[in-house]
């Protein structure tokens, strides 16, 4: 079986955001790059599978810039048996654009299951996967919390506003990870050696035209300055004083 | 050119944030010129025509009888249908679950830019600007659309409906040309949360509670609090990592972003990520016992004391107000 996990290189969270001089994009210097913590989930479930089918393929993808390998090689370093960079120097391509660059890849591999994170944490699109997925005509289940695959069908359910929704597709098939979907390993001593000798293919990203255009980034107008009404249970008429009063909300 | 809006109905009704992205359609109509009009997939109509109140002008009824759960693969075809149909400026989603899910497949399949979680739309000199936080609202971008349609998904409560009373939508068929014979992601069934449950990105009140509940079995303490509000549980990552509360009431960059009218924070120390998912809340109340949590800085107000006395006395004192109300 051979799989398809794609995966982002994005700031770690604990980043303070800054804006560039440009108006429209977030100043990266300085910044820690991590894998998304959604890609997480969709590598480690891709190795439980390829450990349920007793082999098979795992092929990472990622499209970015120079740094992009560093993250690929700790997908290498996790299990992965190789990678492809789809390089580009653009900035922060579009989501669209971003599909079209891993579809034109993909297409060509023959993927089983073809996995991504809900979402990225910088842009916060949640489009990519459902995007990949149309480009090539594969069904797709978003936002799995759970993910069974028996006899050529796979099964996830997914949490909605009135519970959850169990949701069955075919392979193959385009899965995009949610957060508890597994608990991702850590990879080990061995893991990162034999990283090292796996290759990382590199292309040029085919982004197409811009379906969005960034006007500018900013940043949130500051809370305004709250106030501690005071200590322990003795200041809860205080407060509900307040809520009620000034806030409205009570 | 018109607005068109994607009607999300479950069990036969249609659901209030599709009320929300109607209304935020009348307000781009009016700048743009142009009708409202909706499209609702679904098994039977779900009282289309009284959508007229919420400002639909014309209700596009996608009628097939596998859409009565969420289909994403027929849903996707029957609002692309409409939209080849319309042409319009403008394709507005709610980024409800299923709105997010279907959202980017009919972007994909118009060849379109779909910019997701809008906090706010706006006309800049005749063209559409989306503002969606980045960063899980560390910051806002501003995004425009380099073709036609612009399509967004809007987040809940961040947008106000319309009351039009009297007024009826003109119900229209919609033919939907999809292969329901084809491999596609079928929705099953619905397992149902507990009755009376509320979503949080839907709550009007939100009741948290971190690490310094010490362990499960003092949740009842945040329960109580959150009922008599009458709003719902969330709960910090480490707590939910724990296994103490479910992975839906997470809140937070990698939980659910959300703007209640009231979030009461109880033992929790305010971490960059936990803050980035409910900054944007109304108001914001703290319990911690450390005055230098960094959960007071976003605080609009805030009691430094053990939470185990504080929460209880909040509590009893609220139900005070409202038996006395
Ligand atoms: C990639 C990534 C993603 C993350 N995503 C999220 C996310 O989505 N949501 C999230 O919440 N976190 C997230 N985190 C974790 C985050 O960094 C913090 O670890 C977490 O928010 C802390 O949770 P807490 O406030 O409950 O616990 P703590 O930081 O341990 O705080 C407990 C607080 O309780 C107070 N306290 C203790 N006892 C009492 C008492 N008796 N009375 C009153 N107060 C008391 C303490 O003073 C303290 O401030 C993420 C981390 C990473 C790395
Ligand atoms: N540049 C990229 N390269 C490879 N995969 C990506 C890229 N950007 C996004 N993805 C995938 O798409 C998912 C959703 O991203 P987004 O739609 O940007 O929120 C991510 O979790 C990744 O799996």
């Amino acid at each position: 079986m051979i799989q398809v996990v794609c995966v982002k290189q994005v700031p770690d969270t604990e980043t303070r955001v800054k804006v560039a001089a440009d108006g429209r994009n977030f100043d990266p210097a300085g910044v820690t790059w991590v894998l998304n913590p959604y890609d997480e989930y969709a590598v480690e479930q891709a190795l439980r599978v390829r450990e349920q089918q007793g082999g098979g393929e795992i092929v990472a993808v990622s499209v970015g810039g120079a740094s992009v390998p560093t993250a690929l090689r700790e997908v290498l370093a996790l299990g992965a048996d190789r990678a492809v960079h789809l390089r580009t120097d653009v900035v922060a391509p579009d989501p669209l654009a971003l599909a079209r660059a891993l579809a034109a890849e993909i297409g060509g591999l023959k993927a089983d299951l073809v996995w991504f994170g809900k979402q990225a944490v910088d842009d916060d699109q949640a489009q990519v996967g459902p995007m990949v997925a149309e480009l090539l005509g594969l069904p797709c289940a978003t936002v799995a919390a759970t993910f069974a695959l028996a006899d050529g069908r796979v099964t996830v359910e997914r949490e909605v506003e009135v519970g959850r929704e169990v949701v069955e597709v075919p392979l193959p098939v385009v899965i995009t990870a949610e957060k508890g979907l597994n608990e991702p390993r850590y990879a080990s001593l061995k893991g990162r050696m034999a990283a090292k000798k796996k290759t990382i293919e590199e292309r040029p990203a085919e982004l197409g035209a811009p379906a969005l255009e960034v006007v500018a980034l900013e940043l949130p107008p500051a809370r305004p300055a709250g106030r501690i009404v005071g200590q322990g249970a003795a200041a809860v008429p205080e407060l509900v004083k307040a809520l009620r009063d000034e806030a409205q909300v009570l | 050119m018109s607005i068109l809006v994607f009607v999300e109905q479950r069990d036969g009704q249609v659901r209030a944030v599709s009320r929300e992205a109607l209304g935020e359609a009348v307000r781009l109509a009016a700048a743009l010129g142009g009708p409202v009009v909706g499209v609702c997939p679904a098994a039977a109509d779900p009282g289309l025509a009284a959508l007229g109140e919420a400002g639909a002008d014309r209700v596009l009824l996608a009628a097939h009888p596998d859409f009565a759960l969420y289909d994403p693969a027929g849903y996707a075809a029957a609002v692309a249908a409409a939209a080849r149909e319309l042409k319009p400026a403008a394709v507005l989603f709610a980024a409800s679950t299923m709105g997010r899910d279907l959202a980017p497949r009919v972007a994909a399949r118009l060849g379109a830019g779909l910019a997701t979680e809008c906090t706010a739309l706006a006309v800049e000199g005749g063209r559409l600007v989306a503002s969606r936080p980045v960063f899980a609202g560390k910051a806002i971008q501003r995004v425009a659309f380099p073709q036609a349609p612009a399509l967004a998904s809007l987040r809940p409560k961040a947008f106000e409906p319309v009351a039009q009373p009297g007024r009826a939508a003109a119900v229209e068929p919609l033919a939907v040309d999809f292969d329901a014979a084809a491999p596609r992601a079928r929705v099953r069934r619905v397992t149902a949360a507990a009755a009376g449950k509320v979503d949080l990105t839907e709550a009007e009140v939100i009741v948290s509670g971190g690490r310094g509940l010490k362990g499960p079995e003092h949740f009842p303490v945040v329960e109580a609090l959150a009922a008599a509000l009458g709003g719902s549980v969330g709960a910090s990552r480490p707590v939910v990592d724990a296994g103490w509360r479910p992975h839906a009431e997470q809140v937070g960059q990698t939980g659910k972003t959300v703007s209640p009218r009231l979030y009461v924070a109880v033992g929790i120390s305010g971490a960059i990520q936990h803050l980035a998912g409910m900054m944007s809340s109304r108001c914001i109340v703290a319990v911690n016992k450390d005055p230098e949590a960094p959960i007071f800085k976003v605080a609009d107000y805030g009691i430094v004391g053990d939470l185990f006395e504080v929460v209880p006395a909040l509590t009893e004192a609220v139900k005070g107000i409202q038996t006395r109300a």
